[in-house]
């Protein structure tokens, strides 16, 4: 029998703040909460809505601080940093396309990833009518 | 995890993802709108109360927060596992259910808009 081999101590709990890859990638996975978060929010907003025109007011006005403004532009801020461009980063990874014999360049689907996001951003604000 | 049911898990991960990638960020500038008090014309109760009667309307707030809400439990259910968690079929039970739950009061909520 073998001694009892050396197990390195490694925290379960802070183990991430020893690379600075490893709190990126914690970063990163840190944006589930808020996606977690603004669907409850619209959950909320769905339930004011299908009862009445008062409700989805009143709904409307419980959102109104300056709090809510100073979360919603961290969040904002916060998703598109850790959620959106690393996930466009990784789509050539994740979807590698092939035409024929040739490999479509990474950046071109970066790019066309980028293209498609501005193209349902803007859709959706003149949807809401802001634009 | 049965190799089938990872499939279905992954697969809702993985196009929740794609699908939060795309929209959140529009989604939470609306917000931001909403919070500054500048509440855009298509949020105004006739506008979008006729949104979300329509079956287009129903069909793409439906699939919007169903793929996010299980995108989020999946990752949810990681990120318990990174802070050192270790009770995973507790934590994935929690999670799933949240997902599940939220899933039915938007089917309920959507119903009930007509």
């Amino acid at each position: 029998m073998s001694r009892n081999p050396y197990v390195r101590p490694i925290s379960t709990t802070t183990w991430y703040m020893r690379n600075g890859r490893y709190k990126v990638y914690v970063l990163r996975e840190l944006t589930s909460f808020l996606v977690m978060f603004y669907s409850f929010l619209t959950l909320v907003g769905l339930s004011a809505l299908s009862m009445s025109a008062e409700r989805w007011d009143a709904f409307l006005a419980s959102q109104q601080s300056m709090g809510m403004i100073i979360f919603h532009a961290v969040a904002l801020l916060y998703f598109l940093f850790f959620q959106t461009f690393p996930w466009f980063k990784l789509a050539p990874k994740a979807m590698p396309v092939q035409v024929g014999e040739t490999k479509v360049p990474d950046s071109t689907i970066i790019i066309g990833h980028y293209v498609a996001w501005a193209v349902v951003s803007l859709f959706i604000l003149w949807l809401a009518g802001v634009l | 995890m049965a190799i089938a049911k990872k499939a279905i898990v992954w697969g809702l991960f993985a196009a929740g993802g794609t699908l939060t990638s795309f929209l959140f960020p529009a989604l939470i500038a609306l917000f931001l709108l909403i919070a500054s008090g500048n509440v855009p014309e298509g949020l105004q109760f006739e506008q979008i109360h006729t949104f979300a009667s329509s079956w287009l309307g129903k069909a793409c707030l439906f699939i919007v927060l169903f793929l996010s809400l299980w995108h989020a439990a999946h990752r949810l259910r990681v990120v318990a596992h990174d802070f050192g968690i270790r009770k995973d079929t507790l934590v994935a039970n929690t999670v799933y259910a949240v997902a599940a739950i939220g899933t039915v009061l938007a089917a309920f909520y959507l119903f009930s808009i007509r």
